[in-house]
């Protein structure tokens, strides 16, 4: 990974703490336009939590996340506007119907175009479920529905929890055109997954164990907490 | 606003497909206010004489009841991560379900209420001015609502816990909600206290939705 000035997406030593437990520290990125990054580590090794720290849900304890040199936290709703986030909770609605789902999301993010709607909900395969309430589809289908808002309202930058958790072979061969596809006009990927995902063309790769040297360091500090 | 219609529209179907929130409300305002008859007796004097308290009491416990969903299904389902992070002001999205909330339950509280007066042998000549009070108060229980339930995502009965909050920050709703009812079926005219609620709901408009998104953001975090 280089640092170099045409990095659009890039963190300068971030480091997350969840309660009294330093995550990780002194992490560092710099993502370029059609650029993909791998997040891997064992559990609780801070995946989830930085990538809600790219998605400005979150602070970082220390450091910054910049986009464009410009801190995240100053721009929440462009920030907003721009990143896709899609977590291990999908955001459905079990009394929605497929399309009203999908179409509000779209709308929510100023997009609403209703044939883009229709084509990602196509592209994931859920073209024949799009009447149903939400509550009668599967988890994997529901998982389908919340990777068809990236395409329904296109943002540069897709953040992505576990996307594959619940999708079947097709789901995840119509999540990997997606990303190919979305790489190629020039967006950017950030994903952890535990399973292989081809992400159509090279990606870095985060270890996030490798940040948490810091954690032995600081052990002193988290058990000063407690009296110790 | 494309993304305030979007919100109203969607918390409306919500509400009309799972509808029991809003029904639920309606129902415990009728059946607390129709206790009281049985409770103090039914003479027409004393009844007349606590009728605004006793219907503006009502609407306040009725309204709590369904605060504490206001955000609670979208922070359960993880859709709340996904509204914090809107590409227009979160305030705005406040104002938006606050907007919903109260269509779905303020309103039909608000339309229900002379008739409620009139099980209380409410003075008729009340019945414009206390619907009045409560197209004022109520819209201002679901933004003082609002800030309770976006603080109390993530707590243990967080129903209980949303009235406990807000409650006390209504009583000045209360008061003057009562006033201008006593005031009508004395007689005396409401303008004043009216104007009290009024500047209420104006206050409440900007500074709730600007601290319940705070709330939210931290609530996310």
């Amino acid at each position: 990974m280089d640092q170099a000035g045409s990095s659009i997406f890039r963190g300068d030593a971030v480091s997350c703490v969840r309660g009294a437990r330093r995550v990780f520290a002194g992490l560092d990125f710099a993502l370029r336009a059609g650029d993909a990054l791998v997040l891997i580590g064992p559990n609780g090794s801070g995946k989830s939590s930085l990538l809600r720290l790219m998605a400005g849900l979150s602070a970082p304890a220390s450091g910054t996340i910049l986009w464009g040199g410009v801190d995240i936290a100053a721009d929440r709703q462009g920030h907003g506007a721009r990143a896709h986030y899609v977590g291990h909770a999908t955001g459905v609605k079990p009394a929605l119907s497929a399309a009203e789902d999908l179409g509000f999301w779209s709308a929510f993010r100023l997009h609403g175009n209703p044939r883009a709607e229709s084509r990602a909900l196509e592209d994931f395969g859920l073209t024949d479920r799009a009447g149903f309430p939400v509550r009668f589809l599967s988890s994997g289908q529901k998982r389908r529905l919340a990777l068809a808002r990236l395409l329904a309202a296109p943002a540069p930058l897709w953040l992505l929890d576990e996307p594959t958790v619940g999708l079947d072979r097709e789901g995840q061969a119509a999540l990997e055109s997606a990303i190919a596809a979305h790489r190629e006009s020039g967006g950017i990927v950030v994903l952890a997954s535990h399973v292989d995902v081809a992400l159509g063309g090279s990606a870095d790769e985060l270890n996030l164990a490798d940040y948490r040297a810091a954690l032995v360091d600081s052990a002193g500090d988290i058990w000063s907490e407690f009296g110790a | 606003m494309k993304g305030f219609a979007a919100i109203i529209r969607r918390e409306l179907k919500l509400a009309m497909r799972q509808g029991s929130d809003a029904a639920i409300a309606l129902i415990f305002f009728v059946v607390v206010v129709a206790l009281f008859p049985l409770g103090v007796g039914p003479e027409p004097g004393v009844l007349e004489r606590i009728s605004g308290g006793v219907v503006w009491i009502g609407a306040l416990l009725a309204a709590m009841l369904s605060l504490d969903r206001l955000f609670q299904a979208d922070h359960e389902d993880g859709g709340l991560d996904l509204l914090v992070m809107a590409p227009w002001p979160l305030e705005v999205l406040v104002l938006a379900k606050c907007l919903a909330h109260w269509l779905v339950t303020g309103l039909p509280i608000m339309l229900i209420s002379p008739l409620l007066g009139l099980l209380l042998h409410m003075n008729t000549e009340a019945y414009f001015t206390l619907l009045a009070a409560m197209a004022l108060g109520t819209p201002v229980l679901s933004l003082i609502g609002a800030v309770g339930a976006a603080l109390v995502l993530g707590a243990r009965r967080a129903g209980v816990l949303v009235s406990l909050l807000v409650l006390p920050l209504t009583v000045p709703v209360l008061i003057f909600g009562v006033s201008a009812v006593e005031a009508a079926a004395i007689g005396q005219g409401a303008g004043p206290h009216l104007m009290l609620l009024g500047a209420l709901l104006l206050a409440a408009i900007p500074l709730c939705p600007w601290a319940a998104a705070a709330a939210l953001r931290q609530a996310v975090t």
